[in-house]
């Protein structure tokens, strides 16, 4: 490790620290927003790691993490709740190596068509489960763990995603990756394997959706299938993810803050209309701001080197 | 046998939806996530025109389909054609129209609710018993199949048989070798996604004479017809024909029994079997 590295690794463990005391002083409204901004802090940041680099297009973290939260939901009354968030990690990554092996040894539309419709058909077949062999559509989810462990739990997701991220970045495989991002056929002459590399970060990604639906299950207190696999879900967490910019690990924060705050003001101000309004500013984000808020920062550097 | 019947009149109507995709990706080169939405626009055209103005739904096609024409040609000039000019390669351009035409599906959602609200809709037309081989099917679901299958037929021909047509499946085939031999490759890709466009509004048309439809459906409808687009192999007309009777097949017979809550359940499993066996399409060549 580098002095430079050092530094930052320090500065990033204050910042969790401090982050970290955040219960002790805000109001419960802000803590709320708390828990939302780490939330899609997590869910945003781990969809980067694996569709920043390769440019795959993934649209299933709702189906990841209704599958984290309907885990919690299913056995919160059998099993103790830490054995949960394993089984929903396990679950998630099972899932995500099953549509990896399907789909990704083939070109990336494939990928994307499959993840489009990933969590509706999950949905489908819950539904029909709980329809034909449980009895009742909606479960109650009740725990002792209040807002103040659960975004303690997301904090805790949040450095995990950050370490992971960071790893992964300066193995081979984070390599490997970017090489697959900017030309597939390259990667596979260079001797990388790239379907082995692409399953295994989806894997990754989709194991931080599910156990985040997992943590977020408690505050449901109430499952049924709708809530659980909105697809909602997937499209705020690419809109935020391509605001902030998927090229760098902390991007997605950057988007993350501001369009959490931004949504908290609409959804109040005009509940009716949020899906109008999250088209269009996924829109806006495409068409201007293709290379998010870092992008941009990144250009005015750059500018501001070539004056110096 | 109701099965056969049923599932072959749900296919007719599938192989348009595939039609229309097939002309926005396979000539446009557009991977658009909002035809659905766009489907479910031609349906609130043709049950606006029953309701309110009492008219017969089919004759509804009559405006449903110029005007999702103009709708699409416009999306494509202003929205689509910068993206293209934005794009250096075929893979970027594959990206960015994916996240703006998925953007453009939640738009169209928002719009749609806030005119029609978020109720399902539908009406009764034509449900009066029909006999094939003994056994009655609703007459709708009949007609539905026939018109569906003359549009398919017009669209072939005139692919076939014109020399828009010609061109349209020279830029298929290659865009840069169509502008080499001075075929106007915007002007047609423009044309290729009103058309395609169009024809998803008439499909919606088509559909809502005897399925029941909301708002937020259309993504639904997206992935069959994404799903039948893959499985016939992109920009074969034929192999769309025959998997769209497939999955008609196969979500009548999912549907009828074992539950009607899982045809897409059904879709996935035609579609994953695709990708697992013949990814090249039903009478694709194995690519290198």
């Amino acid at each position: 490790m580098s002095r430079r590295e050092t530094v930052i690794f320090a500065l990033v463990a204050a910042a969790f620290a401090l982050l970290s005391l955040l219960p002790f002083v805000g109001s419960a409204y802000f803590m709320t927003l708390s828990i939302s901004v780490a939330m899609y802090g997590v869910l945003a940041t781990s969809w980067a790691l694996f569709s920043g680099p390769t440019h795959y297009i993934s649209l299933a973290t709702a189906a990841f993490y209704g599958i984290g939260a309907y885990t919690v939901g299913a056995g919160i009354e059998a099993l103790p709740y830490p054995v949960l968030l394993l089984i929903a990690a396990g679950l998630g990554a099972a899932t995500a190596l099953l549509v990896g092996l399907a789909t990704l040894r083939l070109s990336g539309v494939y990928f994307v068509i499959f993840t489009l419709g990933l969590a509706e058909f999950i949905r489908q077949v819950v539904t029909w489960v709980q329809n034909n062999f449980t009895g009742s559509r909606g479960m109650y989810v009740l725990t002792d763990l209040t807002d103040r462990h659960i975004y303690w739990q997301l904090l805790a997701l949040g450095a995990l995603v950050a370490l992971v991220g960071w790893a992964v970045n300066r193995s081979r495989l984070g390599f490997a990756l970017r090489i697959i991002g900017n030309d597939e056929l390259v990667a596979a002459h260079s001797g990388i394997h790239s379907a082995r590399a692409k399953v295994a970060l989806f894997v990754i990604s989709g194991v931080f959706a599910s156990v985040v639906g997992a943590v977020m299950a408690p505050r449901f207190t109430y499952i049924e299938p709708s809530i659980a696999f909105s697809p909602e879900l997937s499209f705020q967490v690419v809109i935020m993810a391509l605001l902030g910019g998927v090229h760098r690990l902390w991007g997605p924060l950057l988007g993350v803050i501001p369009f959490t705050l931004l949504w908290e003001l609409i959804s109040a101000s005009f509940p009716t209309q949020t899906v109008l309004l999250l088209g269009v500013a996924f829109l806006l984000i495409v068409y201007f701001i293709p290379q998010g808020v870092v992008g941009l920062l990144e250009k005015l550097k750059r500018k501001d080197g070539g004056h110096a | 046998m109701d099965i056969l019947i049923t599932g072959i009149l749900l296919g007719a109507t599938y192989a348009l939806l595939a039609m229309g995709l097939t002309l926005q990706y396979g000539v446009a080169r557009i991977m658009n996530l909002a035809n659905g939405e766009m489907l479910v626009a031609g349906a609130f055209g043709a049950f606006w025109v029953f309701t309110v103005q009492q008219f017969d739904p089919m004759l509804s096609l009559l405006f449903v389909v110029p005007l999702a024409f103009v709708l699409n040609w416009l999306i494509y000039r202003w929205l689509l054609l910068p993206l293209v000019r934005r794009a250096k390669n075929r893979g970027q351009l594959e990206v960015d129209s994916i996240l703006a035409t998925f953007g453009m599906s939640f738009a169209m959602v928002g719009v749609m609710r806030m005119v029609f609200g978020g109720e399902f809709f539908n009406y009764s037309y034509l449900a009066t018993p029909f006999n094939i081989f003994g056994s009655p099917f609703g007459l709708n679901r009949v007609v539905a199949a026939v018109v569906a299958a003359l549009i398919c037929a017009a669209i072939y021909v005139s692919l076939h048989s014109t020399r828009t047509g010609m061109a349209m499946r020279a830029v298929a085939v290659d865009p840069r070798a169509a502008g080499l031999v001075a075929i106007d490759v915007p002007h047609m890709s423009s044309l290729a996604f009103a058309l395609g466009g169009a024809v998803m509004a008439a499909g919606g048309v088509i559909l809502s004479t005897f399925l029941t439809l909301d708002a937020s459906i259309g993504v639904l409808f997206t992935m069959k017809a994404l799903i039948i687009v893959i499985m016939g192999g992109v920009g074969d007309v034929r192999g769309a024909v025959i998997a769209a009777v497939i999955l008609g097949l196969a979500e009548t017979a999912v549907a009828s029994l074992i539950d009607p809550g899982l045809t897409l359940a059904a879709a996935y499993l035609l579609f994953v079997l695709v990708l697992l066996f013949r990814p090249q399409g039903l009478f694709g060549r194995r690519s290198s």
